[in-house]
């Protein structure tokens, strides 16, 4: 087994931030506004940390799809402890268009590659709330999935894993290699020291392109409309 | 430090000025200085024979005198040359921007997390509650590097310059100002001296544990008797016959992580021989003295009105042993290091400053464009929208200080005293009134503990006190432009400026109105500091209701400038808020130049001189009387 953990990490507008449709309602502002890495990839890259402080896998490697700036979202991870990164750079309408079924085909391409022996990621990102790349990528891989995870052991060469679902909480155990999503209780994901950051800098990113993954990023769906939800009219008693 | 050196022209005499012992220091033997005469082409005769040649100054200072055969170097510190009537652009147009691509990116990334943990983790209630900062928030603070920002990344810090730091350091400022002391008292004072003074030994020894947060520091100088007075302090260390250490014995008030730190710089009086005199002189030398040493022991915390979660406790040295190899720079040359400590910090509390009045009035903003009273949203009244304009305004002056300095700075300048020195009176003062008005905007709202508003209005009061106090430091901002532009001895031709001249300076910047009214205040000013200097000379030192109108002047001025710089840049470069920049600072110049020309007049008058000594008489009174003097309306 190669040790080696892949997590994804998306960039995303800050959660903060209040949102703003733009005027020409073909989607949301992006200009100017603060953004930040998806608070549940932020959950998976802490658990891999966490595995690989207690040497139960080798390397942490921190992939994200995007443009320039997703390098942002990497060195966050790189600050947190991942190892390396890998930017894969899809820019302009490409990303504009970017969505699970490209990501997950461009997850597989790495997970091969790398020869990964997990994937971790979030269980759904905060802007498009799609909770649908690792289960495709599971799929792409043919492998087994741990998805909304809120706790996770590796026993051997099995993983065990609860998983929150709308019942309660399920115990299963699954083969390597896996896919993993993690869910918001799976950990605290710790915050990124100065030092840490200084030492970061020093970790290295590599950038690629799809194409070099044989990847065809065009997209299948077309957005058709954005707008704010109707606003909310007052009740009546 | 305000020993000067200057040359004797055949043409123009100069007049001795002896500065107050708070500005010049220590070194008693060097606390004269020369003013000579600015030359302007009206300057007549008569003025000549007011100036004397220098004379001998007698008691405890002696008059030094030295021929130099160039002529005194020219500064380029703007604030500076206002003095003369002269516009210096070096260090203010255009608004520095200091940080190469890769500096940038660095900061980029330190903001986010540090934003985080403060917003988080960081329970600023909780540590005014408690009096003190929660442990595990200590903990955290350690952990993210935030003891260590400017101490080199080779010694365990984060290596950051002087505009990285005031970045983060806004942040600390915007969420808790009683973190932001213990930060700042640690850092940007308590160690300040071993980054720029300490040889390599010592920077070894003590920077990596310090930056790690292991071990706290504090900066000891302040006394029961000697605040202001700094070079009257008390605390003594005598060298022992063999040279290899020295006994500090003394007390130190009011000292912020006093009961905390491991490492203190302190200053004491050693008594020195004079090479020349050979008489024994006390002189003030800075000690690093460790905790561990034996003799260190500190009182309990004091109870203060704000700031609460920063430790301030008395710290008493009995008998400390102090290795000689713990002498901070050069034995004797205390007060320099104690002065340029202060000098260097200053920019941290304009940064810190400039982040607490942004949330402050980011509160006040939520509350104006929610509240609705009379069926209007309250930021729909004139009076509201007085308040909001005017804390706007002074927080992007006060921004804008605090990142011109720290890019000066950074670019390497070494004459930014006078302009640290306005940023910490702006800041401070600016942010007492913004956040004032902030509750006034929140009404009762404001005044309760739960809005976290009256919190820190307690904790902005000491920033008008400490490291110097505003009235002090306007003492030395007015007396430091004094003592420049006497100092320029060179030919009246030279000397003088047209009226063209700066204008065309000023050219190019965008915003024209602006940049006329700056101009014109500038050369009023210098009209008017040289009608001073000729009408009281030597005296003026002692005409502190003069000087505190000069510094009022030459800080309206400078403010004028830094906005005009930076709405310049704004608008060459396309910022998205160029327009706004641009009517904050066209609002704000019109409005100084206002209160500049009028401050002038002021100065020229005889009744404003009427109104000084007036005013000397009623505090001679009530001061004599213990209280009011007046009887009471009803007789009794």
């Amino acid at each position: 087994m190669s040790g080696r953990v892949l997590v994804g990490v998306k960039r995303v507008i800050d959660y903060a931030v209040k949102i703003r449709v733009k005027p020409d309602n073909t989607g949301v502002v992006t200009d100017g506004v603060k953004h930040s890495m998806n608070p549940f990839c932020e959950i998976a890259v802490e658990e891999a940390v966490k595995l690989k402080e207690k040497k139960l896998i080798k390397e942490v490697v921190a992939v994200s799809c995007g443009p320039q700036q997703s390098q942002e979202t990497i060195r966050t991870a790189l600050a947190m402890g991942a190892d390396r990164g890998i930017h894969v750079d899809v820019s302009g309408k490409d990303y504009e268009n970017l969505g699970p079924l490209q990501v997950s085909k461009i997850l597989a391409a790495l997970a091969k590659q790398e020869d990964a022996q997990l994937i971790l990621l979030g269980k759904q990102a905060i802007d498009d709330d799609c909770n649908q790349t690792g289960q495709m990528t599971a799929a792409l891989l043919d492998w087994p999935q741990g998805t909304f995870a809120s706790e996770v052991s590796l026993e051997g060469d099995k993983i065990n894993l609860v998983r929150e679902i709308d019942g309660g909480l399920e115990h299963i155990k699954i083969n390597t290699p896996a896919v993993i999503t993690a869910d918001l209780r799976l950990n605290t994901p710790r915050y990124a020291t100065l030092p840490n950051i200084m030492k970061a800098k020093k970790k290295k990113i590599v950038t690629v392109k799809p194409a070099d993954l044989g990847v065809d990023v065009t997209s299948r769906l077309e957005v058709l409309k954005v707008e704010e939800p109707p606003q909310r009219q007052a009740g009546r008693v | 430090m305000l020993l000067r050196k200057v040359s004797q022209s055949s043409a123009l005499c100069s007049t001795v000025l002896r500065l107050p012992a708070v500005l010049t220091g220590g070194q008693r033997q060097a606390a004269v200085v020369f003013v000579g005469q600015n030359g302007r082409l009206y300057a007549s005769q008569a003025a000549e024979a007011v100036l004397e040649k220098p004379a001998a100054v007698g008691s405890d200072a002696a008059t030094k005198v030295e021929k130099k055969t160039a002529a005194a170097a020219e500064s380029k510190s703007f604030a500076f040359n206002i003095f003369k009537g002269q516009i210096t652009t070096s260090q203010v147009f255009p608004f520095p921007q200091v940080l190469n691509e890769e500096q940038e990116q660095f900061l980029r990334e330190l903001v986010g997390p540090c934003s985080k943990f403060f917003e988080e983790v960081n329970d600023p209630a909780k540590n005014d509650a408690l009096e003190k900062v929660e442990d595990h928030t200590m903990e955290g603070l350690k952990e993210m590097g935030a003891f260590g920002m400017q101490v080199p990344a080779d010694l365990g810090g984060v290596g950051l310059s002087n505009t990285q730091y005031a970045r983060l350091v806004e942040i600390v400022g915007s969420h808790d100002l009683g973190v932001g002391i213990t930060l700042g008292a640690h850092q940007s004072i308590g160690f300040k001296g071993i980054l720029l003074f300490g040889n390599k030994a010592q920077k070894e020894k003590y920077l990596p544990k310090l930056a790690s947060g292991e071990h706290i520091a504090a900066f000891c100088l302040t006394e029961p008797a000697s605040g202001s007075d700094a070079a009257s302090i008390k605390t003594v260390a005598v060298q022992s016959p063999c040279g290899k250490y020295f006994t500090l014995n003394g007390s130190k008030i009011w000292i912020s992580n006093g009961g905390l730190a491991e490492i203190f710089t302190v200053f004491a009086k050693t008594p020195m021989k004079d090479p020349k005199t050979g008489e024994m002189k006390d002189k003030i030398t800075a000690f690093i003295v460790e905790r561990s040493f034996g003799g260190v022991t500190h009182g309990p915390p004091e109870k203060k009105m704000g700031i609460k979660a920063s430790n301030t406790a008395e710290v008493y040295f009995d008998n400390v042993r102090v290795p000689a190899e713990c002498v901070l720079g050069e034995i004797g040359g205390g007060f320099k290091v104690a002065m340029n400590i202060l000098n260097n910090g200053r920019f941290g509390m304009a940064a810190a400053l400039s982040g607490t009045m942004k949330n402050v009035i980011a509160k006040a903003v939520d509350h104006a464009a929610n509240r609705t009273q009379f069926g209007n949203k309250i930021h729909n009244y004139g009076a509201i929208q007085e308040k909001v304009a005017r804390m706007t305004m002074l927080q992007y002056v006060a921004e804008s200080m605090a990142y011109m300095i720290s890019g000066n700075m950074d670019s390497g300048a070494t004459d930014f005293q006078i302009e640290a020195a306005i940023s910490k009176i702006f800041a401070s003062e600016a942010a007492w009134f913004v956040t004032d008005e902030s509750i006034q905007v929140m009404g009762g709202m404001g005044f309760m503990k739960d809005a976290g508003i009256e919190r820190v209005m307690r904790d902005l009061r000491i920033f008008r006190i400490f490291e110097g106090t505003n009235d002090i430091l306007r003492l030395f901002v007015a007396l430091n432009g004094f003592q420049n532009a006497g100092n320029q001895l060179k030919s009246l031709q030279k000397a003088l400026k047209s009226p063209i001249s700066n204008a065309s300076v000023l050219a190019g910047e965008i915003t024209k109105r602006a940049k006329r009214l700056t101009v014109k205040a500038i050369e009023q000013f210098g009209g008017v500091i040289e009608e001073l200097l000729i009408k009281h000379g030597k005296k003026i030192i002692d005409e502190q209701f003069i000087l505190k109108r000069v510094a009022d002047c030459a800080i309206d001025i400078y403010a004028m400038v830094v906005v005009l710089s930076r709405a310049s840049r704004a608008l060459s470069e396309g910022h998205t808020s160029a327009q706004h920049e641009k009517l904050l600072c066209e609002t704000w110049c019109t409005e100084a130049h206002d209160r500049v020309t009028h401050e002038i007049k002021s100065l020229h008058s005889s009744e404003s001189r009427k109104l000084f000594s007036n005013m000397r008489a009623i505090s001679a009174a009530v001061v004599e009387n213990g209280g009011v003097v007046a009887a009471h309306p009803l007789g009794f």
